[in-house]
């Protein structure tokens, strides 16, 4: 199967905003057994809100380590990272929680819909955790549902949706709380490339309503999509520039 | 406090999906909470069918009467003192009531001779055996704690005269007048008649030992006559008129007592008094143990529901530890996912104690219609005691799991496949 070609099309370049993400001297060990592996060795990256980027790199480059780290599932061994102007690094589990659920908009490879829920059930989970009451819940999910295409689609479980439905109801979920950054791990990686490309012209479409789009990758079809493109190896930065260059 | 209800909510939800999702999973772990809860509440309604048998066994000594008697109720090791006290004679209540009525202001109200040993009873041709027959005298009835169900005590007149009649308890009665009325009717005790002019209502057993319904009261005359006098069975009753005021009117009673028998100052009492409250502060201990080790027991097969749910629990979590890292990245706190496998750990206690609770109910009904004998007594309370021991069951066997879940770090969770 041929991969598509890259959109011809001319493509919109949003001029940046605010700073979301400032990290910069960020390291992080991990001890395996008596081993100790250097998974970063002292990134610095900023992202600006309306910014579309792409971090690529092989495996075992610090891709995934990365991204943890941007989406607050971890902190850094050393080195400074703020959010919105707060201090990541130094804080708790909980606050850890607070800026997923409020900041953040995960699309995970695999979905990780909830299989017992509808639709629209994985779609409020995050407004729950924001403590939205019940019918200001239904309207919000059901807007963002709507927003993915899946507004027929609402009340069917996972197990009765496509791959790329699946992966619409969970971007529908990253968006419902109007996070300040959507973060994207291999968005596509287990969807077929018509699909694949579906989605990231939902992610196309999603930056020019004015999200902050950050896809980690590994497939450079997909890192095309951006407008910038930071590439990792061996825990350090190897390149950090537009897309296309 | 507004998002912690949507999470309990949720939680909530989310318990009961689980649920129907593993329906066999569930219906056996709860099966372990429902036979503990089960065997608990049996046993609970068990002591409170004993405590209530043992309440009713005390009322039936009554609990404003004293026993003048040769031995103390319980074990005694000098026996030999005991032995060698003199006989208490009939005559002496005479004499105490004499000293009653000379003293003012007494705090005891009447004495009665109680003197009794087993018989047969005839009647016709229906005859039992081992009835328990007192002699009496006419102020037996004012401290009687039995009701009549027919009829009436014998005088004073009848007592004095050793008039040949009697009062049947319940049973007695039923056996040998099943068909017909036993007042006026004539039974035969040693060989000798006697017209009944009483019978007892119901009192049930003391302690399951013997049955306060299973006596024949006669005037203590007449009783003498045929039997004569044991040596041991000899007693005294005394009413006391303010049963708050017991431990004085013990006193009383000992001094009185030494009179009538004629002791000497110094001289150790050749009598011992008995009450009710002797008796409750022996059995209260015999009372808890029994209560305490069947709790006990039973309390072992509410722990092992209680493994079962922790077991179910810790697979629960491990099975769902990708959802658990995907919750959190979605924002859900430590105390967010604890929550959720508690309530679900509770959700199933619940649902266990409450069939637990039900068997047990059906039982109780089973039991009392076949077998109206058995102390099982079901409570109000039994269910508040049951449901919070099946919530705290869930709380505590739930924990961990549920601890260990809320610690997940969330990158290792979603990673977990």
């Amino acid at each position: 199967m041929t991969p598509p070609p890259a959109p011809a099309v001319a493509r919109t370049v949003r001029p940046p905003g605010p700073l979301v993400i400032e990290i910069e001297g960020v390291t992080k060990l991990y001890k395996m057994g008596s081993e100790t592996i250097h998974a970063l060795l002292g990134v610095a990256l900023k992202i600006h809100r309306n910014e579309y980027l792409a971090i690529m790199g092989p495996s075992g480059s610090g891709k995934s380590t990365l991204m943890n780290m941007l989406g607050c599932l971890d902190t850094p061994t050393a080195g400074r990272y703020e959010f919105n102007g707060k201090h990541v690094a130094a804080m708790s589990d909980d606050e850890l929680a607070e800026i997923r659920n409020k900041e953040i908009g995960f699309v995970f490879q695999t979905f990780n819909l909830l299989p017992r829920s509808t639709a629209l059930a994985n779609v409020e989970l995050p407004l729950i955790y924001a403590g939205y009451a019940a019918h200001e819940r239904r309207a919000r999910a059901i807007e963002a549902l709507e927003n993915v295409g899946l507004g027929n689609r609402m009340h069917h479980k996972p197990n009765e949706l496509s791959g790329g439905q699946r992966q619409r109801v969970a971007i529908a979920r990253a968006l419902v709380n109007r996070p300040s950054i959507i973060l994207a791990d291999e968005p596509t990686g287990n969807l077929d490339s018509r699909t694949g490309v579906e989605i990231m012209e939902l992610f196309e479409q999603l930056y020019d309503q004015g999200n902050t789009m950050i896809v980690v990758t590994h497939e450079e079809d997909i890192a095309r999509h951006a407008r910038r493109i930071v590439r990792l190896r061996d825990g350090l930065i190897e390149s950090d520039r537009p897309a296309g260059d | 406090m507004q998002r912690i209800l949507y999470e309990i909510s949720e939680s909530f939800r989310i318990a009961f999906a689980q649920i129907r999702a593993n329906k066999m999973r569930s219906v056996l772990t709860a099966l372990g909470v429902i036979i503990g809860i089960v065997a608990v509440t049996l046993m609970g309604t068990a002591i409170n069918g004993i405590d209530r048998g043992f309440q009713n066994s005390l009322a039936m000594l009554g609990d404003d009467v004293l026993y003048v008697q040769k031995w103390p109720w319980g074990p005694v090791e000098d026996w030999w003192n005991y032995q060698n006290r003199p006989i208490i004679r009939p005559e002496q209540a005479d004499r105490l009531n004499q000293i009653i009525e000379d003293t003012p202001g007494s705090l005891l109200e009447v004495a009665a001779p109680v003197a009794g040993r087993g018989a047969s009873v005839k009647a016709g041709a229906n005859q039992i055996n081992g009835v328990t027959v007192f002699g009496t005298t006419g102020n037996y009835a004012r401290m009687m704690s039995a009701d009549f169900k027919d009829g009436r005590l014998f005088n004073d007149a009848e007592a004095a005269g050793g008039r040949q009649v009697c009062v049947l308890g319940f049973d007695v009665a039923e056996a040998l007048f099943p068909a017909v009325s036993p007042l006026d009717q004539t039974v035969l005790i040693r060989g000798q008649p006697f017209t009944v002019i009483g019978v007892l209502a119901k009192q049930g057993s003391f302690l399951g030992l013997f049955s306060f319904d299973s006596q024949v009261i006669m005037p203590l005359n007449a009783y003498r006559k045929y039997f004569g006098l044991s040596t041991n069975s000899a007693q005294l009753r005394v009413k006391v008129r303010d049963k708050n005021r017991m431990d004085e009117a013990k006193e009383e009673l000992i001094g009185a007592m030494r009179r009538v028998r004629g002791q000497l100052p110094g001289e150790r009492d050749n009598f011992s008094i008995n009450q009710q409250q002797a008796f409750r502060e022996q059995l209260e201990p015999v009372k808890s143990g029994i209560a305490l080790a069947g709790l006990f027991i039973t309390g072992l097969s509410l722990f092992v529901g209680a493994i079962g749910i922790m077991n179910i629990t810790f697979v629960s979590v491990k099975e769902r530890t990708k959802e658990i890292g995907t919750r959190k990245a979605l924002g859900a706190r430590r105390r967010t996912i604890l929550l959720q496998f508690l309530i679900e750990a509770v959700s199933i206690c619940l649902i266990g104690g409450a069939v637990g609770l039900s068997l047990t109910f059906g039982l109780c009904l089973l039991l009392q219609a076949t077998m109206p004998s058995l102390p099982v007594v079901f409570s109000f309370n039994l269910v508040i005691v049951s449901m919070i021991v099946a919530v705290a069951t869930g709380i505590v066997s739930g924990f961990a799991p549920a601890w260990g879940a809320s610690r997940l770090d969330p990158v290792v969770a979603l990673r977990y496949e």
